[in-house]
C-alpha cells in the first residue's frame, strides 16, 4: 500500500464522516426548527383566558379553546379505556399462549392495522357507526381512536411481557399456582412498567390524530354534551383554525399546537425515558 | 411456555379463551374493515368497474369518477419524499450507528425519534406557514434555471406536489433513520472488528460489511416509511393544492387519495359519490397493505423490528 | 397487581377529570353546512345561547355539499346551503325538507395583485380566467376592462373550492348564465370539474390561499373579503354597469325576483341598474317533522332569527331578507314540528 493510496482512503473516510454527520445534523436541525418555531409562535397567544374560555363567534377576536382541551382528554380517555385493556390482554395471549398459527395471524393483522392510514379507519367508523346512529358523536371519535390504539398496544406490550424471564413463570407454576393466576399475579406485575410505557406511547400517538376525527367527532363550538354528541378536539381545532383566513385564529392555532405538542411530547418522552432505564 | 399443559384446568382454559378473544380483535377488525370498505364501495365498482383505476375524470356534477389523479398524486408525492429522505436518513443512520460517540448517538437518536411523535396536523401547519412561502420564494429560481425540464415548468404557486413531497420527507426521516440505525447496530460485531483489524477504514468496513449485511432490512425500513407517507392525510391536504389533475410538473397542485377522502366524504351528495370515495379508501387500504407486508418481511428477517413510536 | 391497579386508576382518572355532562333539560341541536353564512350563523347561535342558555346550537361549517348530504342522511338536525337542492337531491330525501332563506349575500372575486387596488371584470374576462383561456394578468381582455390599471405580466393563479360549496354553486350558476362555454365545459353545481386552479377548503381556505399567493384570484362570500382585507373586483352586471358588491346591490338583485313557494330561487345576473350580479339567498334545510322537541326549538330560533336576528346582518356584510320574503318565510316556519 503506497502512502498516496493511504491518504486517499483516509480522506474518503473523513469525507464520509463529514457527510453523514451533516445528514444527522440536518435531521436534528429540522426537529429543533419545528419545536422552536412552534414554541416561539405559540407562547405569544397562550394565556389563562385562552385555556379556560369557549371560542367566540367567527370574526370576533378573543375566546379560548377550553372545550377542545377537555374534548380531547375525554375521547382519548375513553379510547384508552377500551384500547389499553384489549391490547394488553391480546398481548397476554400472544406471549403466553400463542400457538404458531393463530399468533402469526394476530400479529399479521395487528401489523396491517398498525400501518393502516388513519383516514381509512375514520371512513370505516363513519360507515359503521355515524351513518347507522344518524349522528356524529364523541363516541364514534373514541371508537376510531381505540381501533388505532389496540394494535399499537398489542405489539408494544407483547414485547414487554415476553421480557419477563421464563424462570419466574416456572417458579410460580411449580408451586402449583394455576396458569391464569401466574399470568395475572406474577407476569403482568413484573411487566407492568413496560405495559405502562407501551400504553402511554400508544396514547401519545392517538392524541394527535386528526384525520379519523373529521367525520366522527366532528367538532363543537360549545362545551360537549356527553358522548352521544359532537365534541371539540384539539387536533381538529388546530386544523380548522390553521386553514382559516383569520389572523386571530392563526395565532390561536399556534397556541393550541403548542399545547397539543407539549402534551404529546411529554407523554412520549417520559415513556421512552422510562424504557431506557429498564 | 407456549404449549398449554395436558392437564389444563377448566379455569385456565377459560382464561386462555378469554385472552384469545382479545387477540382475535385485531383479526376481526382487519376483516371487518376490508369487508365494510368493499361493501360500501360496491356501487362504484358496479358502475365504473376496473376503469375506476385508470379514469382521470372526477366530476361530481356529471357523477363521473375515476381514481387515477389521486393514485398518481399519492404515489408521486410519496416517492418524491422517499428520494429526498432516504439518502438523508440513511446518512444520519450511518453516522449514529458507526461514527458518532455512543452517548452523542443515543441522544441524537432520541431527538430524531421525537420527530415521529409530532402530530401530523402540526407538521401541516408548519407546511402552510413556513414551508409553502419558502417554496414559493425559491420556485422562480427552479423555473428560471430548470424550467426547460417539464418537471420544473409552470407557475410558482407554492402549494403543490413539491411542497407535499418535502413535508412528507420530514415525516419519513425518523422512521428511516431509526430503523436503519438499529439494523446497522445488529450487524455482528466480530465481522466489523475483523474488517477494522485488517486495516480498513470505517467507510470501507461500512461499504463492504455493514451495508451489504443490513441491505434488505434497510430497504424494508424505507418501505415501512413509504407506507406511512402513502396514508398521511392532514399535512398533505394542507399543502398539496387539492386539484385532481395529473401534471408532469412538480410545481403544479395535485391531490392524494387520503386528502380527497378527508375533504369530500362528509359532503358527498350522491350515493355513487360516497361509494367512489370509499372505493378510494379501499384502494388505499390495499396499497398500504402490500407495501407494509413487503417491508415487514424484509425487516423481520434481520431484527425483531419495531421502529420508533 | 398493585401496579395494574394504578394503571387502571390512571386511566379512570383521565376519563373522570373531564366535567360531567350538563343537565338533561338542555336542548342540543347540531347543524352543518355552508361556510358562506358561517360568520353570521355562529354569531346568531352564540347570541341565541346568551338569551336562551338552555338551547345550544352547534354549527360546523363544512360546505353546502356537506349540509345537503348530512341532512339527507339525518346525521344532523339541520343543514345549511347556499345552492338550492336539486329536484334529484330532494327526491332522495325521506320526509319533507324545507328551504328556509335566512339572509342574502354576495360572492366577490377576490384577488391578490400588489399595486392594483381597483379591478374591473366583465363576464367575458371572469369566465375566461376561470376557464383558463385568460392566463396572464396583462391579457388584452383584462386591459380592456381596466384601461388605467397597471397589470403585471404575471401568470394568474386561480383558486377555487375543493369541497362541495354553495358559494361555488352561486358562482358557477352565474358563470353558466353569462358564458355558454362555461356552461358546456363545467356547468353549475356545488362541486364542479374546474378547468384550472388550486383548491382550498371552505370560504376560509380560499381566502387563506388568495391571501398567501401573489397574483391569485378566487371567489368568496363578501364578509370573508372584508374581514381579511382582501381586494375584490367590481363585476359588470346585466345592465352594463361595473359594481362592487354592497348590501344595497344584493338587495336590489333580490327585489326583482318572483319568489316560488319552496323558496328555491336563483338571483344571479339579475336585471336592474343597481343589482350586483353574483348574489344569492342562503338557506337552512329543515325537516317539516322533527323528532322530540327539536321542531319547537328550531321554530323558536327561526322566529327570533326572522326578527331580532336580521338586525345583525348588515353589520356582517349580509343583506337582510326583504320584508315580503320574511313574511312568507314566517308562514312556512309555522309548519315545522
Amino acid at each position: 500500500m503506497s502512502a498516496d493510496n493511504f491518504h486517499r482512503r483516509k480522506r474518503l473516510n473523513n469525507a464520509v464522516t463529514l457527510i453523514t454527520g451533516a445528514c444527522a445534523a440536518v435531521c436534528v436541525a429540522v426537529l429543533l426548527g419545528i419545536l422552536g418555531y412552534i414554541a416561539y409562535k405559540g407562547i405569544a397567544s397562550v394565556n389563562w383566558q385562552f385555556m379556560t374560555k369557549l371560542p367566540r363567534p367567527v370574526g370576533q377576536t378573543g375566546g379560548g379553546i377550553a372545550n377542545a382541551i377537555i374534548g380531547s382528554l375525554k375521547i382519548v380517555g375513553l379510547a384508552s379505556l377500551v384500547g389499553v385493556p384489549a391490547g394488553v390482554l391480546g398481548a397476554v395471549y400472544l406471549s403466553e399462549y400463542g400457538t404458531k398459527k393463530t399468533a402469526f395471524w394476530i400479529r399479521y393483522c395487528a401489523d396491517i392495522l398498525n400501518g393502516m392510514p388513519s383516514i381509512v379507519i375514520g371512513v370505516f367508523v363513519y360507515t359503521v357507526m355515524v351513518l347507522p346512529m344518524k349522528r356524529f358523536s364523541a363516541l364514534s371519535g373514541s371508537a376510531a381512536l381505540a381501533i388505532i390504539m389496540i394494535p399499537v398496544v398489542l405489539r408494544n406490550c407483547e414485547e414487554f411481557i415476553k421480557l419477563v424471564p421464563v424462570s419466574v413463570r416456572e417458579a410460580a407454576l411449580a408451586l402449583g399456582v394455576p396458569r391464569w393466576k401466574v399470568v395475572l399475579r406474577v407476569v403482568l406485575p413484573a411487566a407492568s412498567r413496560g405495559i405502562l410505557t407501551g400504553s402511554v406511547l400508544a396514547l401519545s400517538r392517538i392524541a394527535g390524530e386528526t384525520a379519523p376525527l373529521l367525520f366522527t367527532a366532528f367538532g363543537n363550538r360549545f362545551w360537549d354534551n356527553g358522548f352521544l354528541h359532537p365534541i371539540a378536539t384539539l387536533p381538529l381545532m388546530i386544523y380548522t383554525y390553521a386553514v382559516s383566513p383569520y389572523e386571530d385564529w392563526h395565532n390561536q392555532a399556534w397556541a393550541a399546537a403548542l399545547i397539543l405538542l407539549a402534551i404529546v411530547l411529554a407523554a412520549n418522552v417520559t415513556a421512552r425515558l422510562a424504557l431506557r432505564k429498564t | 411456555m407456549a404449549k398449554p399443559g395436558l392437564r389444563e384446568r377448566a379455569d385456565d382454559k377459560t382464561f386462555r379463551l378469554f385472552v384469545l378473544g382479545f387477540g382475535l380483535v385485531a383479526v376481526a377488525l382487519c376483516a371487518a374493515l376490508a369487508a365494510e370498505l368493499a361493501w360500501g364501495s360496491k356501487l362504484a365498482w358496479a358502475k365504473f368497474g376496473p376503469a375506476f383505476f385508470w379514469s382521470s375524470r372526477w366530476n361530481p356534477v356529471e357523477e363521473q369518477f375515476g381514481a387515477l389523479p389521486f393514485i398518481y398524486g399519492t404515489l408521486v408525492s410519496s416517492l418524491l419524499a422517499l428520494l429526498l429522505s432516504a439518502p438523508l436518513g440513511l446518512g444520519a443512520a450511518v453516522f449514529l450507528a458507526e461514527i458518532a460517540p455512543k452517548r452523542l448517538a443515543a441522544a441524537l437518536c432520541f431527538l430524531i425519534e421525537i420527530l415521529a411523535a409530532i402530530p401530523s396536523v402540526i407538521i401541516g401547519m408548519m407546511g402552510i406557514f413556513v414551508l409553502v412561502p419558502a417554496v414559493r420564494w425559491f420556485e422562480p429560481f427552479l423555473i428560471k434555471y430548470f424550467g426547460f425540464l417539464p418537471l420544473f415548468a409552470g407557475t410558482p404557486y407554492g402549494v403543490g406536489m413539491l411542497s407535499a413531497g418535502l413535508i412528507l420527507s420530514v415525516m419519513m426521516l425518523p422512521y428511516i433513520t431509526s430503523i436503519s440505525r438499529e439494523l446497522l447496530l445488529a450487524v455482528p460485531q466480530q465481522m466489523k472488528e475483523g474488517m477494522l483489524a485488517l486495516g480498513s477504514t470505517r467507510w470501507e468496513m461500512l461499504r463492504k460489511v455493514s451495508l451489504p449485511y443490513a441491505r434488505s432490512g434497510i430497504i424494508g425500513a424505507v418501505f415501512l416509511a413509504l407506507g406511512r407517507a402513502l396514508g398521511e392525510t392532514m399535512a398533505v391536504t394542507m399543502v398539496i393544492g387539492n386539484t385532481p389533475k395529473i401534471s408532469a410538473s412538480l410545481l403544479d397542485p395535485a391531490y392524494t387519495m387520503s386528502a380527497v377522502i378527508a375533504n369530500e366524504l362528509a359532503e358527498a351528495t350522491s350515493d355513487i359519490y360516497v361509494h367512489s370515495l370509499i372505493a378510494i379508501a379501499l384502494a388505499l387500504f390495499l396499497i398500504t397493505l402490500v407495501v407494509n407486508a413487503g417491508a415487514r418481511l424484509m425487516v423481520y428477517r434481520l431484527s425483531d423490528g419495531g421502529g420508533p413510536q | 397487581m398493585k401496579r395494574i391497579h394504578s394503571l387502571t386508576m390512571a386511566l379512570a382518572l383521565l376519563a373522570a377529570c373531564a366535567p360531567q355532562s350538563p343537565a338533561a333539560d338542555k336542548t342540543i341541536l347540531n347543524g352543518a353546512g355552508a361556510t358562506f353564512p358561517y360568520p353570521i350563523y355562529s354569531r346568531w347561535f352564540d347570541d341565541y345561547n346568551q338569551l336562551h342558555p338552555e338551547v345550544q346550537i352547534n354549527y360546523q361549517s363544512i360546505g353546502s355539499g356537506g349540509g345537503i348530504s348530512n341532512i339527507t342522511s339525518r346525521t344532523v338536525d339541520f343543514g345549511a346551503t347556499d345552492g338550492p337542492m336539486t329536484d334529484k337531491q330532494l327526491f332522495k330525501v325521506d320526509g319533507k325538507l324545507l328551504h328556509i332563506p335566512t339572509v342574502l349575500g354576495a360572492v366577490v372575486p377576490v384577488y391578490n395583485l400588489p399595486g392594483v387596488p381597483e379591478l374591473r371584470l366583465s363576464p367575458e374576462t371572469l369566465s375566461g380566467i376561470f376557464l383558463g383561456t385568460i392566463r396572464k394578468w396583462n391579457d388584452p381582455l383584462l386591459k380592456k376592462d381596466n384601461p388605467d390599471a397597471e397589470l403585471p405580466s404575471a401568470p394568474i393563479t386561480v383558486v377555487h373550492r375543493s369541497d362541495g360549496s354553495g358559494t361555488s354553486y352561486c358562482f358557477t350558476d352565474y358563470l353558466s348564465k353569462v358564458s355558454k362555454a362555461w356552461e358546456k365545459k363545467a356547468g353549475r353545481g356545488t362541486s364542479v370539474e374546474w378547468p384550472v386552479g388550486l383548491g382550498g377548503k371552505g370560504n376560509e381556505g380560499v381566502s387563506g390561499l388568495v391571501k398567501q399567493s401573489p397574483n391569485s384570484i378566487g371567489y368568496v362570500e363578501l364578509i370573508y373579503a372584508t374581514q381579511n382585507k382582501l381586494s375584490y373586483a367590481a363585476v359588470k352586471n346585466a345592465a352594463g354597469s361595473f359594481l362592487k358588491a354592497t348590501i344595497e346591490g344584493v338587495t336590489a338583485a333580490a327585489a326583482g325576483v318572483k319568489m316560488p313557494a319552496d323558496f328555491r330561487v336563483s338571483i344571479t345576473n339579475a336585471a336592474g341598474e343597481n343589482a350586483y350580479p353574483i348574489s344569492t339567498f342562503t338557506w337552512l334545510l329543515i325537516y317539516e317533522k322533527n323528532d322530540g322537541g327539536a321542531g319547537n326549538t328550531l321554530r323558536g330560533f327561526l322566529d327570533w332569527m326572522l326578527t331580532e336576528g336580521q338586525k345583525s346582518a348588515p353589520e356582517l356584510g349580509y343583506a337582510p331578507l326583504p320584508k315580503e320574503v320574511a313574511a312568507l318565510v314566517k308562514k312556512t316556519v309555522e309548519r315545522i314540528k
